[in-house]
């Protein structure tokens, strides 16, 4: 049936799904991006989502996005959408400058009534019109009519047929994009099994959507998306939040230490605590506290206790938990702090993505205090940062923030599952029999990390006291002596440099040659990546590197950069890692590219500000 | 129940303890060492965890697991190395500033969630390590440094709060009674779940004779009441006197005046569940009513961690799977790339 319409091969596409918050819109996109998965794309969605639980119906401020990336070489959500799928007028209003400018949008031209246009505040009754869209471009789809029509004879009331709408836009975009409906089927029948009529109904719908853009626009150019060449082996679906809520339950499996949460509910980072509370099945404790503080002080009990304690929180979370990690600090137990990072300062942005937690994570506790930073680059490196955080706390005795941010912990992408050999064993560092035996004292160090030894309650005689005040290096109890102070201070900070012997070293990527790099942290590695092989392939020599252990740094790091003509650093805020990085290369200006808007960079704002770089600094 | 396994210098460690000569925490220090010895557990089973403060330095003088954390945050921290290994015996050990102040709110928290916890507050109502502020059970009208001209504000009284956050363990004592203060100790870590064991206590630096009034030798017998479940509630010099109930409040009787009898002399109940009059009991304050001291309320009832482990157990031996993978590959759906 296809073979009548112009289908057009590409390598990847964008499609945003957008309406109100009820309308299904993230199960639609959802969907989507799981079929294209099981054919070999890669995948990669992006929840854009009001702070509103349920804002009025309609209005401008109700609306919730959803946007997949699907095909070849898929490293971002995309900047732009190919096809924009509109509930109501007031997603179309609110979406319209995410579409591509020869993009597609599909929508509801049933919800075009007077009372939605009103509460989405347009001037006239022509919301294509008004708002200088190509009718071309648009499919005006008569959903609600569609919906009744199709489902007629079933029985069912308004309320309900209205639920199956988003099955409706989704059928459509099946058609657009040539992906099989049965798949969709597969997922629905999953969903649900124990509502056979709901599935029948769904079903319906989903054809009735598949045939109608069939049957009425074969005019218009529809897509076929190429797939990609995956590794081999077995995939599911993540997002960033539940990859780390998994990559700290493998390390408590490689270390053989319990997992244990302490945490307290906040914006973006609850699913984290979702997540590892229904992890009860595989052994995991994962308490709510009464507030942040008591959620990372639970966490050191349970740390001092001989577990793999982690707290979970998100920017002004951080902030309450400081005096908790500096305890962590100064009584050198292991804890993985995960910050994910959204808009600030204060509650700021709470739904929004951005890299401000940098110097917070860095430098926010009294005193001298350093600990270990690490930032995941993707929602699937969150499951490799969130292992990597709980091994160098365990092997290193100390406190690790791990940064991630909105936009990677509510995205998702295809992640492959390791398999047994694939992630090392951790090894803790427990007290060993012959140290305590030789008159072992809590403050003694391993000679090489210079990590002390992890004692756990329980031990005969190795019964001891930690705590926030200052010790001896030698008898471990307390001590004001100023010597012994700053001996203790320099052991701390060494201990935290001498992490560097167990991290990966820097190895710039793309044109590692050119006298230009663009360095980058976190979450925002999709983007970049994406921007440095445009500009490669657009006759714009650069490196790239993503750094994703950013306190200690690799240690080849100033090394490999003093080569580089150009330093750019592309990051969402006001240039914290620049000036980290430029106080450790005083000798060469940082270049910057900076963004806070709190949505992630666009792939052409990076290009366009590397170039810009490049021409000012030739 | 003597357990002749340990004894009280087992649990005390070569350091001396550096509080003011006559500060009440030596004597607690020291009943503490023994109610440990009585208890029985282990030192390498046993955890102090303690927060900011006078009292709380108290960690650094056992021979036991402890940490001196960091200030009012020892409930929370207790509950994270109690909930981690409930094998171990967890003691938490803060003032009326740490505790019920910065640490009031995982004060209450701890005692609703019922987490296994001896949690010892003792109580000098005032601020000594910052030398002489007035504390959150300070009375009304409290001269002290930071209230020159005398506070404006009511206390708290720790039982009142303790109940108020739905407590099923509080026992008082003061720390010149020490025989009252080790068996409120005790009948601390032989309940489960959070005990609240409030040790009124002098500060003779900053508040000193701040508990003379029922306190001192000569006052005592009229001004306080030991309370034992199962016996009648008796004091006074030869337990002359005794309380009885006056409508819904209680009354103090001298038995024999007015038509007063024993037999109308209340029988104390701490295993009651309704904390009715275990509460009036805890708030007489020592002046018209006798202050009470041992074990007011000791009501068994869910404890937390206990609930945290069973919980786990249960869901893991419900689902059984053996690893992340296998747990991944059962729930979630998944297709293979070759």
């Amino acid at each position: 049936m296809l073979k009548e319409t112009n289908v057009k091969p590409i390598e990847k596409v964008v499609v945003r799904f957008a309406g109100d918050s009820g309308d299904g819109m993230q199960l639609a996109g959802n969907i989507f991006s799981n079929i294209s998965a099981e054919i070999g794309d890669e995948i990669s969605t992006f929840p854009d989502y009001p702070a509103e639980i349920r804002a009025p119906q309609g209005s401008l401020s109700g609306v919730s996005g959803y946007q997949v990336s699907v095909g070849k070489g898929v490293h971002t959500p995309g900047d732009e959408a190919d096809v924009l799928v509109a509930m109501n007028p007031a997603a179309l209003k609110t979406n319209l400058r995410y579409l591509k400018r020869d993009g597609i949008i599909v929508c509801d031209v049933d919800s075009f009534t007077a009372a939605n246009l009103k509460k989405a505040e347009y001037a006239t009754d022509d919301p294509v019109k008004e708002l200088g869209i190509d009718p071309s471009h648009i499919l005006l789809v008569p959903m609600t009519t569609l919906l009744k029509s199709t489902l007629a004879d079933t029985g069912m009331d308004q309320k309900a047929i209205m639920k199956s709408k988003n099955m409706l836009a989704l059928g459509v975009i099946c058609w657009l994009f040539d992906r099989p409906v049965e798949s969709v089927e597969a997922k629905l029948k999953k969903k649900f099994a124990k509502k056979p009529t709901v599935f029948e109904a769904n079903v319906k719908v989903l054809h009735a959507g598949w045939d109608y853009g069939h049957n009425t626009h074969s005019s218009l150019p529809t897509y076929r998306i190429d797939t990609a060449q995956a590794e081999a082996g077995t995939y599911t679906d993540v997002t960033g939040n539940t990859a780390t809520a998994w990559g700290l339950i493998l390390a408590s499996e490689k270390s053989g230490r319990p997992l244990f949460l302490g945490s307290y509910p906040i914006t973006p980072a609850t699913d984290i605590l979702h997540e590892l509370a229904k992890r009860k099945d595989l052994g995991v404790k994962a308490l709510q506290m009464e507030d942040e503080i008591a959620g990372v002080c639970s966490a050191i009990g349970a740390s001092y206790a001989g577990q793999l304690a982690v707290t979970s929180t998100s920017g002004p979370g951080l902030a309450l938990k400081s005096e908790g990690i500096g305890l962590a600090v100064m009584a050198e137990l292991p804890l993985v702090v995960i910050d994910v990072q959204r808009g600030g300062p204060s509650t700021g942005l709470p739904t929004k993505t951005e890299q401000t937690d940098l110097f917070q994570a860095l430098y926010g506790r009294n005193g001298e205090s350093p600990l270990c930073v690490l930032a995941a680059a993707s929602p699937t490196d969150c499951f490799h940062m969130a292992f990597e955080a709980a091994r160098i706390a365990m092997e290193h005795m100390t406190p690790v923030i791990l940064l991630t941010d909105a936009f990677i912990a509510n995205g998702s992408s295809a992640w492959r599952i390791p398999e047994p050999g694939d992630y090392p064993e951790i090894h803790p560092n427990i007290l060993p029999t012959e140290i305590l035996e030789k008159g072992w004292k809590p403050y003694d160090r391993d000679i090489k990390s210079l990590a002390r030894y992890w004692a756990l309650p329980g031990t005969p005689g190795a019964m001891h006291r930690v705590g926030g005040l200052e010790k001896d290096n030698k008898t471990s109890i307390i001590s004001t002596d100023g010597t012994n102070h700053e001996l203790m201070v320099q052991s701390r900070r060494r201990k935290v440099e001498l992490i560097a012997e167990n991290i990966p070293m820097m190895e710039p990527m793309c044109d590692a040659d050119a006298d230009t790099i663009l360095l980058g942290w976190g979450g925002t590695y999709g983007h970049l990546l994406t921007a440095a092989n445009q500009l490669n392939a657009d006759g714009h020599p650069v490196a790239f590197w993503q750094f994703r252990y950013i306190n200690p740094l690799p240690k080849n790091t100033l090394e490999v950069l003093k080569k580089y003509k150009r330093i750019i650093v592309a990051e969402l805020n006001t240039g914290m890692f620049a000036d980290y990085l430029q106080s450790k290369l005083p000798g060469k200006e940082i270049l910057r590219i900076n963004k806070v808007e709190g949505q992630p960079f666009l792939v052409r704002e990076v290009v366009e500000g590397v170039i810009e770089h490049m021409k000012n600094n030739a | 129940m003597e357990n002749n396994n340990y004894s009280a210098s087992d649990y005390k460690n070569s350091q001396s303890a550096r509080w003011c000569p006559g500060c009440g925490d030596h004597a607690i220090l020291n009943v503490l060492h023994k109610a440990m010895a009585e208890i029985g557990v282990a030192p390498k089973d046993t955890a102090v965890i303690s927060g900011i403060g006078c009292s709380s330095r108290l960690p650094y003088y056992m021979n036991t697991y402890g940490m001196h954390t960091i200030h009012g945050r020892a409930a929370a921290i207790a509950t994270g190395v109690k909930t981690a290994n409930p094998e171990l015996t967890v003691w938490q050990i803060s003032g009326d500033g740490d505790g019920l102040a910065i640490g009031g709110n995982h004060f209450i928290h701890c005692v609703r969630r019922n987490v296994d916890i001896n949690m010892l507050i003792l109580n000098n109502k005032i601020y000594g390590l910052t030398k002489g502020q007035y504390s959150p059970t300070s009375d009304r009208g409290t001269v002290s440094k930071s209230s020159p001209y005398g506070t404006v504000e009511d206390p708290f009284i720790p039982a009142e709060l303790c109940f108020g956050a739905r407590g099923n363990f509080f026992a008082r004592s003061f720390d010149m009674a020490l025989q009252t203060t080790q068996e409120c100790m005790v009948a601390a870590a032989r309940h489960k779940g959070a005990a609240v064991v409030e040790v009124l206590q002098n500060c003779v630096i900053f508040n000193d004779g701040i508990h003379s009034y029922f306190a001192d030798k000569e006052k005592r017998a009229d001004h306080t009441i030991h309370l034992v479940h199962g016996q009648k509630m008796l004091f006074g010099k030869d337990n002359s006197k005794g309380l009885v109930q006056d409508g819904f409040l209680l009354k103090a009787v001298t038995i024999g005046e007015d038509g007063y009898t024993i037999d109308d002399v209340l029988v104390h109940d701490a295993h009651c569940a309704s904390n009715f009059l275990q509460q009036q009991l805890a708030m007489m304050d020592g002046h018209e009513l006798p202050l009470a001291l041992g074990v007011i309320r000791d009501y068994q009832a869910p404890v937390y961690n206990e609930e945290v482990w069973r919980q786990t157990t249960e869901v893991q031996a419900k689902y059984g799977y053996t690893s992340l993978r296998d747990m991944i590959m059962k729930t979630h759906e998944t297709w293979e790339i070759k």
